[in-house]
């Protein structure tokens, strides 16, 4: 059975850099990528063109995206009693301690800085596949609503 | 500098081991043991005997505890303005899907399964240390704590 992981990321670049580095390290994963905020919601609640889209299994979300931000994204997603359960991690190149202690305060499941070296990028990946889809439980996936 | 961490667990036997394997994965963990969930609350909010209690840069927290469970600690946790930015992770030895949920819908920010073999468990704290303490950005300790 494959993983499915949403990614909402704007930058093409780390796209790229993500979906391989997922490649790599599992090859059950099952990458979306929503890039920009409202995309990311339409696609978590089967809205349009999604209304065939997976409950992704996990979420990776970056803070600063166009049309609406990760910081509004994350607040919908864990205001939501279907989505909440979801875990969501922040992947972002900020480390301002006050974007770190916001997103924790609207129930992040875990904040990561985005390293600007590549193979630091890909131990990044690594250590989310390692630790999310191999030690932590997660909620099974259900068939979608 | 060292890290705080409040494990919150109630066998003797576990609460060992998981000092142990803390003590082996990372020197610089100082871990600090509520036998109860009174005791983690009392912790927490530096009342009675910890008065002087660091504030914790990471929550370990078993489900089934003595006067004050494990679910309930979460939502004390998680409903506090202060205390809800800190990473709480579910340790337990429960693998039932109705618990898996339920954490996750209470904002635990993770849950791990622990292993019954000293192996795997050894494995889950070094994985543990590995992903949340090196990996992870938690939010600062501040000095008025």
């Amino acid at each position: 059975m494959s993983i499915e992981v949403l990614l909402v990321e704007d930058s093409p670049g780390d796209v790229r850099l993500t979906t391989e580095a997922f490649r790599d390290a599992n090859r059950m994963i099952h990458l979306h990528v929503a890039s920009d905020g409202v995309e990311a919601l339409a696609f978590l609640r089967n809205e349009g063109i999604y209304i065939d889209a997976p409950r992704p299994q996990f979420i990776l979300l970056d803070l600063n995206l166009p049309k609406m931000d990760g910081r509004e994204v994350l607040a919908h997603i864990k205001g939501d009693e279907s989505l909440k359960t979801i875990p969501t991690i922040i992947l972002t190149t900020s480390t301002a301690e006050e974007d770190i202690m916001r997103s924790y305060e609207l129930q992040a499941n875990c904040y990561l800085s985005k390293p600007v070296q590549l193979d630091e990028f890909e131990g990044v990946v690594k250590s989310i596949n390692d630790f999310w889809l191999t030690m932590a439980k997660l909620p099974q996936p259900r068939r979608n609503i | 500098m060292s890290i705080e961490v409040l494990l919150v667990e109630d066998s003797p036997g576990d609460v060992r081991l998981t000092q142990e394997a803390f003590r082996e994965a990372n020197s610089l963990i100082r871990l600090h043991v509520a036998s109860d969930g009174f005791e983690a609350m009392a912790f927490l909010r530096h009342e009675g005997i910890h008065a002087d209690a660091p504030r914790p840069d990471f929550i370990l927290l078993d489900l089934n505890l003595p006067k004050m469970d494990g679910r309930e600690v979460l939502a004390h946790i998680k409903n506090d303005e202060s205390l809800k930015t800190i990473p709480t992770i579910i340790l337990t030895t429960s693998h039932a899907e109705e618990d898996i949920v339920s954490s996750y819908q209470a904002h635990a920010n993770c849950y791990l399964s622990k292993p019954v073999q000293l192996a795997a468990f050894e494995d889950v704290v070094k994985s543990i240390n590995d992903f949340w303490l090196t990996r992870a950005k938690l939010t600062q300790r501040r000095l008025d704590e």
